[in-house]
């Protein structure tokens, strides 16, 4: 990263994706989201408004879901911070089932909505295993998809719901 | 061809032939390549690009819709710590303008700013926050002027012009048959439509890498066409096109927000100038200064008829706006002329049309280009007269319904398959939605989770569209697509230069390759300026002309893989065939894997696909101009809320004209997004313009649907193939978002019983006088 | 680190005495827009809210029966936590209001406390901490002062914050009687208000609050249109019957304080029918 006259010289540390990551040379106004792609090479969260009026950039803080792009990052120390870096997989398991579902069912057109949407669902799928339609799209209803109008999303959340139960049927 | 229709409520369906195809061919829901990145946020857009040593770079424009620029005084600017560049008009070393169709648009202003949000000037510096502070230090003299925004005033001649190219951009007119006929059936209409914004997601970004010479360089750009894009680079940079290398970098979207050149030249200026990377990126405010938007317009329409509300004439006069540079106006009017009478036989006409020229925003490209706005005034013209004959809103269009090889009001035949009536009769046969139950969640209740209404104060309304769009371009335009196919030792690879936007080219030419050539691997090479040109990501061309450019260079390979086989074994090349991954003698009984019969081979084909010469029009808007058509129509269910005008639309149903489902799942996609767009611009979607100035430049003002907007979509597919396209199939990533509006906002005046003239619709309209 | 980011209000309150003019983050979705936009000039110091718990509290303090009393609920406590649960059953109108407050995202972050900095008449809690009669609750280094909504915004995006303090949080009564909430927007959802209502009964003392928002340069309290109703109707009778003509003079004597303007989201005509409309509404509602 190029240092910039901007930039504080202290050093702040901001924990990601279970990672611990000093960020030096900052300068004070930058958001999370900006951080985490131009800092800590980690451009999965993406920007289309930077205003929190489109979830592309949704992160989980603390549990929570928000769009990073109104975090400021020199205040997330201490916090932990998952990105769609960050979801559990593994090299045996590569993809997430939300992550599967999502190109089975055809939900991926450009893909710019995708990780934050991605990052939606597996949220509200901790919190609310079988979500109604009407409780997947309010929980939804703060990512913008301008390609697919969300038909391909809401069979991908469908078909999560439908294999969880089904794994965790007795 | 058996066709095949399906139904669904929400889900894909596959052709009945789908589950005997092997996977990953054509008519297969085959995965996508790039799918995998895409999900773990590893796909790289153009706005993650990053390269060592690189610099930022950032845009000044104009705060004035209409200026002449007295001087520019960079001096504060370069008193910033952190800034290596500073640009303006002079310093663009080669042709100062550029456009798509007239040149008439500059790099950076140089006497007068003809937009608010023109650029003027462009720093480079070494973090986003230097570069914002380098340009607010940058001070421009500004002769305010008084802007011209009435579109009329420009027709009239009564301003002088405000670029020396005039004020106006196009007139075409189309007289056709008898103007004087007429019927006992007149009804006319006034329509009007407000200014569309494609808002993709992904903002406008590129990153250039300057050559060590500093005579070249790598451009890396999100964009619809990657030599469109060179050509005006190379041009503006006084450079051989072969030292302007273009890759793509991943795209956002696009919906024609990405034809027109944007920071394009600015980041390769920067690039040579500084000699380091320069990364360019516009925030969501700047992308909607720095892109064209839909034409806004105003269509008066009048349709003559027999007392059977058959149509014997039509009148139109059309006007877009297109704002301060001429962009791609001049087609997007040919489009909105041609296809003033609708998918229905018309034998008479008098159309005039123009584009003009304002210090409004420029317009250009998006998704339907000027069909949009013909469609929402024919169809509202379909209604009334409807009423006026006393048919219903689908008998009137049944009657008048075009049939394969009628013509249009041009003269030209449409020698497409035009199933219209079916595209008519398969929407209204799809099942409409359940009654709003006495306890519905207010969440679907129109004003969503604002609580507004209970369940007494919602109407509902259904409403129809149907429409017919050309496919590819048109007036002469000599378009062409090329792909290169190489079979060595088994491994299928494909080149081409077709932009991939999210519509799934990448994944539609790995299905044609695995279905000619039996391989189940295609690798694809990077998308790039190193092979010739595929033409634009528009008007809906790609399956068709890329598609087509792919499936003649494997079917060329596969040529020389039979010839192969053919000589080894002592066997005519006639009777080989692929079946499955092999390789077969149709006569015989021989059998090869075709990875062992392509086992030592180099093959390797590069083909340029064209589709039929199309011609001008003359005076009188008469000539075959266009090369093929679709077709499609709508039923939007809506309920409203009459007190406060607020709407939800519920259900949308629709057959569409596609020729052959390639890949329905895709289909699926495509269908679905573009009625969300076109519902966008039903009820709320629309640039806000006043004097020039845009009122709401973010996506907190500029609104676009979300889930708890989006309705349910039920769809038909209709697969008449069409012999004209290589792969059978028709394009359809337009027709989805063309008929839905009309149809939503017939819905609307169905429901309240107001007579609703303009989209996006907004709540006064309805709800006050 | 130009970042602070204290634990407890005393230390904010330290801190923010020896720097006044340091920025008080709390969720941050104004404040970042406003920098992400260049709206703001990013601040030299900041002083973040997160880590302070007792911002992020709220407290019932019941009456010695047990019933109404009073709710603090600090200012630091996000929207999605009004939605449901207990704060959402005590203030029925403030769980609609904060449904409606932008995304899922932003109530995970936006606070009510962020609402009353900002202070714009579309701010989605405001018209239910009007109608409610909320004391907002503000203390700095210095001392500690309680200013009843009404009189702490005064303008648009203009509050009588001063310099070195901190919004703490807010006071609710707990009434008996019927609350609701409704808010006009374009969209279903992540919609700025081009009108919207809050409605309290209080069966107690017989009195009904109309609160409007965005059609006013602060929200407004419609205290003919109020006083009217009571006079007109008994409202601590336990079976209510309203008739239509009440409901609809009720409506537009409230539509009749609002003030709406043209701008480019709506025009002064439909905010000040569509006010009407939701006082009217939400009246029947209240009665149904």
């Amino acid at each position: 990263m190029t240092s910039t006259p901007l930039g504080s010289p202290e050093i702040y540390r901001l924990t990601v994706n279970g990672e611990s990551h000093d960020v030096q040379d900052a300068w004070l106004g930058e958001s999370l989201l900006y951080v985490l792609r131009e800092r800590l090479g980690l451009p999965g969260s993406k920007g289309a408004c930077e205003q929190g009026e489109c979830g592309s950039c949704t992160v989980l803080l603390d549990g929570a879901a928000v769009c990073a792009c109104l975090v400021m990052a020199a205040s997330a120390t201490d916090a932990d911070i998952v990105t769609v870096e960050g979801l559990p997989t593994s090299e045996a398991a590569p993809l997430t089932d939300v992550q599967a579902a999502f190109l089975d069912e055809g939900a991926v057109q450009c893909g710019f909505c995708t990780p934050g949407l991605i990052v939606a669902v597996h949220h509200l799928l901790d919190h609310n295993p079988r979500p109604t339609a009407l409780e997947t799209r309010e929980a939804l209803s703060g990512n913008i998809c301008r390609c697919t109008g969300y038909g391909r999303i809401f069979a991908a959340v469908d078909a999560v719901v439908a294999s969880r139960a089904e794994q965790s049927a007795p | 061809m058996t066709d095949t229709t399906g139904t669904t409520t929400a889900t894909a369906t596959a052709t009945t032939q789908a589950s005997a195809l092997r996977h990953g061919t054509l008519g297969t829901n085959a995965a996508r390549p790039d799918g995998v990145p895409k999900v773990q946020g590893r796909f790289a857009f153009s706005n993650d690009l990053w390269a060592e040593n690189m610099l930022w770079g950032a845009t000044l424009r104009s705060p004035h819709p209409y200026a002449r620029i007295k001087s520019i005084d960079v001096t504060g600017a370069w008193k910033i710590a952190g800034v290596e560049a500073i640009l303006t008009a002079e310093d663009v070393p080669g042709q100062p303008n550029y456009g798509l169709i007239r040149q008439d648009q500059h790099v950076f202003a140089t006497s007068y700013v003809r937009y608010r949000g023109e650029p003027v000037a462009a720093v480079a510096a070494d973090h986003p926050e230097t570069c914002r502070r380098a340009l607010a230090a940058i001070v421009v003299d500004y002769e305010v002027l008084e802007p011209l925004t009435d579109p009329e005033v420009a027709i009239a001649g009564t301003r002088e012009p405000i670029h020396p190219d005039g004020n106006i951009i196009r007139h075409q007119r189309i007289l056709c048959g008898d103007p004087d006929a007429t019927g006992p059936i007149v009804v006319e209409g006034d329509y009007e439509m407000g200014m569309q914004d494609q808002a993709f997601l992904g903002p406008e970004a590129a990153l250039a890498v300057p050559d060590d010479d500093g005579g070249g360089l790598e451009l890396y750009i999100a964009t619809q066409w990657l030599h469109e894009d060179r050509k005006q680079v190379a041009e503006c940079l006084g450079l051989p096109e072969e030292r302007v290398r273009l890759v793509l970098g991943g795209v956002g979207g696009a919906f024609g927000a990405r034809e027109d050149i944007s920071l394009q030249v600015h980041c390769s200026l920067l690039a040579l100038r500084t000699g380091r990377p320069i990364k360019m990126q516009y925030g969501r405010e700047e992308s909607f200064y720095g892109h064209v938007h839909r034409h806004p317009a105003k269509i008066w329409m009048r349709h003559h008829a027999t007392a059977d509300g058959v149509i014997i004439k039509i009148e139109a006069r059309m006007v877009f706006d297109g704002g301060a540079y001429a962009s791609t106006s001049p087609a997007v009017l040919i489009n909105g002329v041609t296809h003033a009478q609708g998918p229905y036989r018309c034998p008479n006409a008098v159309v005039d049309g123009w584009a003009t020229r304002t210090n409004n925003p420029p317009c250009g490209a998006m998704r339907g280009f000027g069909v949009v706005q013909a469609c929402f005034a024919h169809e509202g013209q379909m209604d009334k007269l409807a009423a006026a004959a006393g048919l219903s809103p689908v008998e009137v269009r049944l009657r008048n319904a075009m049939r394969t090889g009628d013509p249009l009001i041009t003269g030209q035949p449409v020698d497409s398959v035009a199933p219209v009536e079916r595209c008519i009769r398969e929407t209204d046969a799809l099942p409409m939605p359940p009654d709003l139950p006495s306890d519905a969640d207010v969440l679907s209740l129109p004003g969503g989770t604002g609580r507004t209404a209970d369940r007494g104060h919602v109407v509902r309304g259904v409403g129809y569209g149907v429409a017919i769009k050309n496919l590819m371009y048109s007036e002469g335009f000599d378009d062409y697509s090329t792909a290169r196919c190489q079979l060595n030792d088994g491994i299928v690879t494909l080149k081409f230069a077709t932009s991939e936007v999210g519509q799934g080219f990448v994944m539609l030419a790995q299905q044609i390759a695995r279905t000619i050539l039996g391989v189940d691997e295609v690798m694809l090479d990077t998308i790039d300026t190193q092979i010739g040109s595929s033409g634009s990501t528009s008007a809906s061309r790609q399956t068709w002309m890329s598609g087509g450019a792919v499936d003649a260079a494997c079917r060329k390979v596969r040529e020389l893989l039979f010839e192969s086989v053919a000589a080894k074994h002592g066997l005519p090349a006639l009777q080989l065939a692929i079946d499955g991954t092999d390789v077969v003698d149709t006569i015989g009984s021989l059998r090869i894997p075709v990875a062992d019969a392509s086992a030592g081979l180099r093959l390797d084909e590069t083909v340029e696909y064209r589709h039929r010469v199309t011609e001008d029009l003359d005076e009188n808007g008469q000539g075959n101009c266009h090369v093929a058509f679709a077709f499609v129509a709508h039923r939007a269910v809506v309920d409203v809320d009459p007190e406060l005008g607020l709407v939800k639309v519920v259900q949308v149903a629709t057959a569409q004209d596609i020729g052959r489902a390639l890949n329905p799942l895709s289909v699926a996609g495509q269908i679905e997004g573009g009625i969300a767009q076109g519902l966008g611009l039903a009820v709320m979607e629309e640039i806000i313009v006043t004097d020039g100035m845009v009122r709401n430049a973010s996506f907190t003002d500029y609104l676009l649907p979300t889930t708890l907007d989006a309705p349910t979509v039920v769809f038909s597919l209709i697969e008449e193939p069409d012999p004209q396209a290589p792969l059978g199939a028709k394009g359809v990533g337009e027709p989805p978002c063309i008929s839905v509006t009309p149809a939503i906002a017939a819905a609307i005046r169905d429901a309240t019983g107001r007579d609703i003239r303009r989209v996006p619709v907004r709540p006064q309209d309805i709800c006050l006088s | 680190m130009p970042v602070i980011t204290p634990s407890t209000v005393d230390e904010v309150l330290s801190q923010l005495g020896e720097r006044p003019d340091a920025l008080l983050l709390s969720g941050g979705t104004d404040v970042m827009v406003e920098i992400n936009m260049a709206h703001r000039k990013a601040p030299a110091e900041v002083i973040a809210l997160r880590r302070v718990e007792e911002l992020r509290r709220w407290e019932h303090h019941t009456t010695p029966d047990g019933t109404g009393g009073t709710v603090m609920i600090g200012s630091g406590v996000p929207y999605a936590e009004m939605e449901h649960g207990p704060l959402a059953e005590h203030f029925p109108a403030l769980a609609e209001a904060a449904r409606t407050v932008g995304s899922p995202q932003i109530r995970a972050a936006g606070t009510l406390g962020g609402n009353l900095g900002t202070c714009s008449p579309a701010g989605d809690g405001l018209p239910v901490l009007y109608a409610l009669d909320a004391v907002v609750h503000l203390r700095s280094a210095s001392g500690a002062r309680d200013v009843p909504v009404g009189e702490f915004m005064v303008g648009v995006k203009k509050n009588v914050l001063e310099p070195g303090e901190l919004i703490t949080g807010v006071t609710l009564p707990v009434r008996r009687g019927w609350q609701g909430y409704s808010k006009v927007g374009v969209r279903n959802a992540m919609v700025i208000a081009t009108a919207s209502a809050c409605l309290a009964m209080d069966r107690e003392r017989g009195s009904v609050s109309l609160a409007l928002g965005a059609v006013g340069t602060t929200i407004l309290r419609c205290r003919d249109a109020e006083n009217w109703l009571a006079a007109e109707i008994a409202l601590t009778d336990a079976q209510l019957e309203i008739g239509d003509d009440v409901v609809r003079e009720f409506g537009q004597r409230a539509a009749a304080d609002a003030r709406p303007i043209d701008d480019h989201r709506s025009t002064a005509a439909y905010r000040g029918h569509a006010v009407g409309v939701l006082a009217s509404r939400l009246l029947r509602r209240a009665v149904a």
